[in-house]
């Protein structure tokens, strides 16, 4: 079995390429860059596309097992291959929770029976989601956690959340961290703000998120532990990070399509397809977001993936839950920061593959001879408009329902199989 | 002219023109509530259910009598808690009731947005009486009403507003009332209870009350609910009194015909002292006499009734 993609713009940022190449695929894994090759097996025509290794997602909600009803591995993966994404990350916050090997086993085992691309299952920090005692992180790690979170919850003692550094360090285990100081969110169901103080609804204030990720930036600081910040959307997190890192902490970051695209004016009507947590903010903190994205502070695009039924979307804004399914608009989204001139296209491409593979520290994000094949053709400029009911999510909460988009996947090869090929 | 609006869910979508058209119609009605017999065939025929997701005394009484001094069949339906805990979704409770064929329906919730919720779901008219922080439209209606019995006219008019801001709907339909009429609308209270940005929607924001009153035409207070808010906003109701309660004292810094008024329920010696409550400024049981009359206009006019020039 091979496939050669043809005369494409290859852009590998792990590799510094950026140049009109061919990729040879063979036996599932990369064999060959180079100009003018010649293979037996299926050719795609890819000039005038983007060639990139395949696109990575480390902040995903499969749903699986627990929530069938709102997504399962098989549909959550379908979406990412339709998005262009051949690997995910997905959150533990499962029922089961993802705490241990048992249910890891479980993800892992059927994303390779039925799944169409490869998932990585993050673990919890605490047993449970409970923020009491820690997980047995070094087990998870063994069945196939690169990482582990408390995510759609902060772990709350700063004195557990130095110890889930501390532990899971010598495993290598990234330690993401959902940053939120709960005492500061209260009540809170949208960004603290004028749009807030309008609608009548009850704000939650950036310094939330500012006070959490200060603190566990110091505390990674202190343990000399690898942390990853999901879903930074506030100009002081960025700021925090920005400092760190320049201090050479082991911290990274990734930001959403959405906090760098929305504000929370999308919010107006009492829309609860912009309702998540963090909440949309305002036009300074999108600002700093996308700033973060072009200096390289935010390392990676993800796209908190967050499938939810309709009956629990269509309620009144303070009960409805938050989230929305991301997979299949981020590309097109973050093509738009290109267009914008906020980022080099290269950049956009490091964002998606090196930079969240690093991240979390798994064997991905690259073309380099010999790896896994896994690559993402996109054509940049394909238009096509956002409608819901046709996601392969099996959620349809978006808030880009018809929107006009440029740019798609048109092939997704996950370890050397075309797992999705976009029709028009 | 016509009143074009199906749904009365907040203030911030009416014209000064339609805000004149409900005044005037409802100064039209009044007469009838003083009448032996206080009722007219107006609405006769048409169903109109108050749909109370909040308890309510006041409001919820004032839109009953209104519905029946004009004809209309009135229906009280007073649902405690949340959707989720009584386990009826609000687009279930929607649903059934359109099937019954009401015309309007009159509906308190305590989520914010849930009128709008509601309106965007069912073919019969929403009226707003008050959703969480949002919008309380029918009784900054009344308090315009009031207002105007005693001053003629809105221009130039300056109202202090004294309380919790931030979590007051009645604070948010007079800002948006107040200004559109072109009255000065002065915002005051203690720092936890200003939300960010109001003086965008064209207040001024006072932290002392005194400041707030002084010269002021109007002074209406609101209601200090520390079960609701908290216990983080406030040290205590007694330094609340002492700071942002209205008494003969700091009356005294407003205008000499400046007149006092409260939405109700009260809280005697808290936001208001009793000496004021009942001192011949205050105009509060006016306020409530106008909104029978005010919500007769509204029903009224969404009927489909027209406006008389």
């Amino acid at each position: 079995m091979s496939i050669l993609i043809k005369g494409g713009r290859v852009i590998d940022p792990a590799q510094g390429i950026d140049e009109v190449l061919d990729v040879l695929i063979e036996d599932g894994k990369i064999a060959k860059i180079d100009k003018g090759l010649k293979g037996k097996g299926e050719a795609i025509d890819a000039a005038g596309m983007i060639v990139t290794p395949g696109l990575i997602d480390i902040h995903v909600h499969l749903r699986d097992p627990g929530y069938e009803y709102k997504e399962d591995i098989v549909s959550g993966t379908r979406s990412a291959a339709a998005g262009g994404f051949t690997s995910v990350a997905c959150m533990p916050n499962t029922n089961p929770v993802t705490d241990s090997k048992s249910v890891v086993d479980y993800i892992v085992g059927k994303a390779a029976r039925e799944g169409f691309v490869n998932v990585f299952p993050v673990g919890s920090i605490t047993k449970g989601l409970k923020g009491e005692t820690l997980s047995e992180i070094g087990e998870l790690k063994e069945s196939g956690c690169p990482a582990v979170t408390d995510d759609g919850r902060p772990v709350v003692s700063g004195e557990l959340m130095r110890r889930a550094l501390e532990y899971a360090r010598p495993f290598g285990v990234t330690v993401i961290s959902h940053a939120e100081e709960l005492s500061l969110v209260g009540e809170g169901v949208m960004n603290d703000g004028f749009v807030a103080t309008e609608l009548g609804l009850k704000g939650i204030p950036w310094v939330a998120e500012d006070a959490c990720v200060a603190r566990d930036v110091m505390l990674a600081e202190y343990t000399g532990a690898r942390l990853h910040i999901a879903h930074v959307s506030t100009r002081g997190a960025v700021e925090i990070v920005r400092q760190a890192k320049a201090r050479g902490v082991r911290v990274t970051c990734e930001a959403t399509p959405h906090h760098f695209t929305l504000t929370d004016e999308a919010v107006r009507g009492y829309n609860t397809n912009a309702k998540m947590n963090p909440p949309l903010r305002g036009a300074d903190d999108v600002a700093a977001v996308r700033a973060g994205l072009a200096d390289g502070t935010i390392d990676a695009i993800a796209t908190d993936h967050a499938p939810h039924h309709i009956d629990e979307k269509n309620v009144e804004f303070n009960i409805a839950l938050n989230g929305i399914v991301g997979l299949e608009t981020a590309l097109p989204l973050a093509l738009r920061l290109v267009e914008d001139g906020v980022l080099s296209l290269n950049d956009l491409v490091a964002r998606f593959t090196v930079g969240p593979a690093r991240a979390i520290d798994i064997p991905r994000g690259t073309l380099k001879d010999g790896v896994p094949a896994d690559v993402t053709v996109i054509n940049p400029n394909l238009e096509w408009t956002v409608e819901p009911q046709k996601l392969q999510s099996k959620s349809k909460n978006t808030p880009f329902g018809g929107w006009k988009m440029k740019g798609a996947a048109i092939y997704t090869i996950v370890g050397g199989k075309v797992v999705w090929r976009r029709e028009s | 002219m016509v009143f074009r609006h199906k749904h009365i869910l907040g203030i911030e979508h009416l014209s000064r023109d339609d805000i004149q058209t409900i005044l005037d119609t409802a100064e039209n009605f009044r007469e009838i509530n003083s009448r032996e017999i206080k009722k007219v065939p107006t609405l006769r025929g048409k169903t109109i259910i108050n749909l109370f997701y909040e308890a309510s005394t006041r409001t919820r009484t004032s839109f009953e009598i209104a519905g029946k001094r004009l004809s209309a069949d009135t229906i009280n339906i007073s649902a405690s808690g949340s959707s989720v805990s009584k386990g009826e979704t609000l687009e279930d409770t929607a649903r059934n009731l359109e099937a019954m064929h009401p015309d309007i329906i009159v509906m308190r919730h305590a989520a914010s947005g849930a009128p709008h919720y509601l309106a965007e779901r069912i073919g019969c008219s929403v009226i707003n009486a008050g959703d969480g922080a949002h919008e309380h439209p029918s009784q900054a209606l009344l308090d315009l009403l009031t207002i105007r019995q005693h001053k003629k006219t809105f221009e130039g008019l300056t109202v202090a507003i004294v309380g919790d801001i931030a979590h007051s709907r009645v604070a948010r339909s007079n800002l948006y009332a107040l200004t559109r009429m072109g009255a000065k609308v002065r915002l005051a209270g203690p720092g936890t209870m200003i939300p960010p940005g109001i003086e965008r929607l064209g207040a001024e924001v006072y932290t002392d009350i005194r400041e707030a009153i002084r010269d002021a035409d109007v002074v209406m207070m609101l209601r200090i609910q520390l079960e609701r808010q908290g216990k983080t906003l406030l040290p205590t109701l007694r330094e609340y009194a002492r700071f942002y309660g209205l008494n003969q004292e700091n009356l005294k810094l407003a205008k000499g015909d400046a007149i006092v008024m409260h939405p109700g329920p009260m809280n005697r010696g808290v936001e208001i002292s009793s000496y004021v409550a009942d001192g011949n400024q205050n105009v509060i049981l006016e306020q409530v006499e106008n909104g029978v009359a005010v919500r007769m206009a509204l029903l009224y006019l969404v009927a489909g009734g027209e406006s008389k020039e």
